[in-house]
């Protein structure tokens, strides 16, 4: 057994898996507040990374500004997508809008593949230095970036849900949408909100990834490894959401591992997840923060 | 959910429970769809191969979405893994007739079978998971089978995939498109029949009530566990079907296609057909069949012009066909919840009621 190996696939895998949790967090961010199971999560990220690099490569915006730009159309985009698509659903049963963000994850793959191609793209390198040492380790800088960026990200969403008006009347719309908006709370804004961070937070780790290791449509799988991160933590608990992420990525690089070793059923890193997933299902399908629901007949 | 309640016109009354679960609410209708299947029957002499293909191909996928709309439009169970249920249908067959020697005609009902039993496997969760855990835990399905199929060589043939045997009946052998056409009619109107006429026993209607209210449902005396896992076998049973004469339609099964995209079109068919509506499930295997076909022809209809040189519509057709089906989820859930065969009752009842609207 190679421990040094092992290690590194360890630290791999939290890399990733602090990206995973912060798309599963805004999965869970638009799940609490609107109720909405998104399936087109990763299409938020896709979209944002390719949006981004089109402003990197062919208008050749400085990397800082492509990256606001990126922000801000983002946000206006899952804004105008809770609008134009999700609102009119409201009230429908789950099916129905579960198959809607289906339908737009579909669709939103599609028109990504026709206006950018099927083969990935690099970005055009951001950092000067490609390595730097970091407690006698080498690392790539764009990891070290990734993480910080990671850690950053969730930092503010706790800021945001602790201490921001704006957070609290959303905390309070997931809690009970009747009384948030007897209180005040304008319930339409918050859910039209709540889809605007999620497409932008999805967006910039579009962009991280994209940055790592080049902008595919194969970026938009990230949506769904994220079913398994919000299945283990709860699907309605913003730290379960992350603590999801972070064991789904190192369990991913685990089971590669263990996989390469000794059981050499080849593919286990994309499939370990979905075992996990039904696993958990079966045993405790609030998952480990979540809200068990109580049904009594 | 969409309503199963088809539009009745005033003064049309039904004095016993007998007449109002009739599979033919009229005379009419029955004399309809053995016209329908009748004039069916004539469309190998009619047709070329190439409407006959397209004919082929809703009648198989017209049974396998047909399986998708009993666990989601009857029983209010959501699946995303309907392909790869199709999928094992497909390798069943084609395993057992290959390599256990079993006559075509008995593989296919048998790999129906085989499919029901990977399908209850898959049920047992979903027996205890609704609404969109169900949604997660069958996408889970999907990807799992799909690796399986890529190991699984013993079973699958593996990356090569494998090769199926024409349908034969008795040592005949029935090949070529204008023959396997009735087979495959067969076992539409079998299966549609079989479908219609499971709505109207004590479980299909606890499947209906299962989805209308759980709780109610269970307080009523229906075992929620058996109806749920239940309607996932009968769901699995039809895709195995479907994909069983897909197999033998081909001659061959691969790996591939068997992918979230085509699982999602099964969806795409019974949205816009028409959730909880038998015939309305082949309106939509009819739409979206003819869907990339007509898309097709536009494309080519426009090629060498300003728009295709402008789009690049040869290049770009996959993808504005995917785009197509996500869009059309799109529209119909939010503009035309109840599908093609809500808007097939109302122009009916128009044209029954003219020229007074009641």
């Amino acid at each position: 057994m190679e421990w040094t190996l092992l290690f590194h696939l360890v630290l791999s895998g939290l890399i990733v898996g602090a990206l995973y949790g912060v798309v599963a967090m805004c999965f869970v961010l638009i799940y609490k507040a609107s109720q909405v199971v998104n399936f087109a999560q990763g299409e938020f990220m896709l979209i944002g990374a390719w949006a981004c690099w089109w402003l990197l490569v062919k208008f050749q915006l400085p990397f800082v500004l492509a990256f606001l730009v990126t922000l801000a159309f983002m946000m206006l985009f899952g804004l105008l997508i809770q609008v134009v698509v999700l609102k009119p659903l409201i009230g429908e049963p789950v099916i129905s809008v579960i198959m809607v963000t289906i339908g737009l994850s579909i669709f939103f793959q599609a028109l990504m593949k026709w206006m950018f191609g099927v083969s990935a793209q690099p970005f055009p390198p951001i950092f000067a230095a490609p390595d730097m040492n970091l407690f006698g380790l080498q690392i790539k800088t764009v990891y070290a970036m990734s993480t910080l960026i990671s850690i950053g990200i969730m930092l503010a969403f706790a800021w945001f849900f602790k201490f921001s008006r704006m957070g609290l009347a959303m905390r309070a719309t997931a809690f009970n949408q009747q009384v948030a908006q007897s209180l005040g709370i304008s319930v339409r804004k918050v859910f039209a909100l709540s889809w605007g961070i999620s497409a932008m937070v999805s967006a910039l780790a579009g962009v991280v990834v994209g940055v790592v290791s080049g902008v595919s449509p194969a970026l938009s799988f990230f949506g769904i490894k994220v079913f398994p991160a919000v299945i283990l933590g709860g699907l309605d608990s913003i730290v379960g959401a992350v603590v999801g992420g972070l064991v789904i990525g190192v369990l991913e690089n685990v089971a590669h591992y263990a996989d390469s070793q000794w059981l050499r059923w080849g593919n286990l890193y994309e499939i370990a997840p979905f075992y996990v997933l039904i696993l958990i299902l079966m045993v405790r399908p609030y998952g480990l923060f979540g809200t068990r629901d109580i049904e009594r007949v | 959910m969409a309503g199963t309640v088809a539009l009745r016109p005033c003064g049309d009354f039904r004095t016993s429970y007998g007449s109002d679960q009739t599979v033919f609410p009229t005379r009419m209708s029955l004399a309809f769809c053995v016209l329908g299947v009748a004039a069916l029957s004539l469309a190998p002499f009619v047709f070329g191969k190439y409407v006959l293909s397209l004919l082929i191909q809703i009648g198989y996928l017209g049974i396998a979405a047909l399986g998708l709309n009993i666990l989601v439009g009857f029983t209010g169970q959501i699946s995303i893994g309907h392909a790869a249920f199709f999928g094992f249908g497909a390798f069943a067959s084609a395993f057992i007739s290959n390599k256990l020697n079993v006559p075509v005609f008995f593989a296919i009902p048998l790999a129906g079978l085989a499919t029901t039993a990977v399908g209850l496997l898959f049920g047992v969760p979903a027996a205890r998971l609704k609404g969109l855990y169900l949604a997660i835990a069958t996408l889970a399905a999907q990807f799992i089978l799909q690796d399986f199929f890529a190991r699984a060589g013993w079973f699958t043939g593996g990356v090569a995939g494998t090769a199926a045997k024409s349908f034969s009946v008795f040592g005949v052998e029935i090949s070529g498109d204008q023959h396997y056409f009735y087979v495959v009619l067969a076992y539409l109107v079998i299966l549609y029949l079989a479908a219609a006429n499971l709505m109207r026993t004590r479980d299909g209607r606890a499947l209906v009530a299962v989805r209308d209210h759980y709780l109610s449902a269970e307080m009523m005396g229906i075992n929620l566990t058996k109806y749920r896992t239940m309607s996932f076998g009968v769901s699995a049973f039809y895709a195995g079907i479907g994909g069983a004469l897909y197999a033998h339609y081909l001659g061959f099964v691969s790996v591939e296609g068997f992918d979230i995209l085509f699982s999602i079109q099964f969806l795409a068919m019974i949205i816009i057909g028409g959730l909880g509506s038998v015939m309305g499930t082949l309106m939509g295997t009819v739409f979206m069949v003819l869907l990339p076909e007509v898309m097709g022809g536009l494309a080519k209809m426009l090629s060498g012009s300003a728009i295709d040189r402008l789009l690049s519509l040869n290049e770009g057709i996959v993808f504005l066909r995917e785009m197509t089906i996500g869009a059309v989820i799109v529209l119909f859930l939010i503009f035309e919840p109840d599908g093609l065969a809500h808007r097939w009752r109302q122009i009916r009842a128009y044209w029954k009621l003219y020229p007074f609207s009641h």
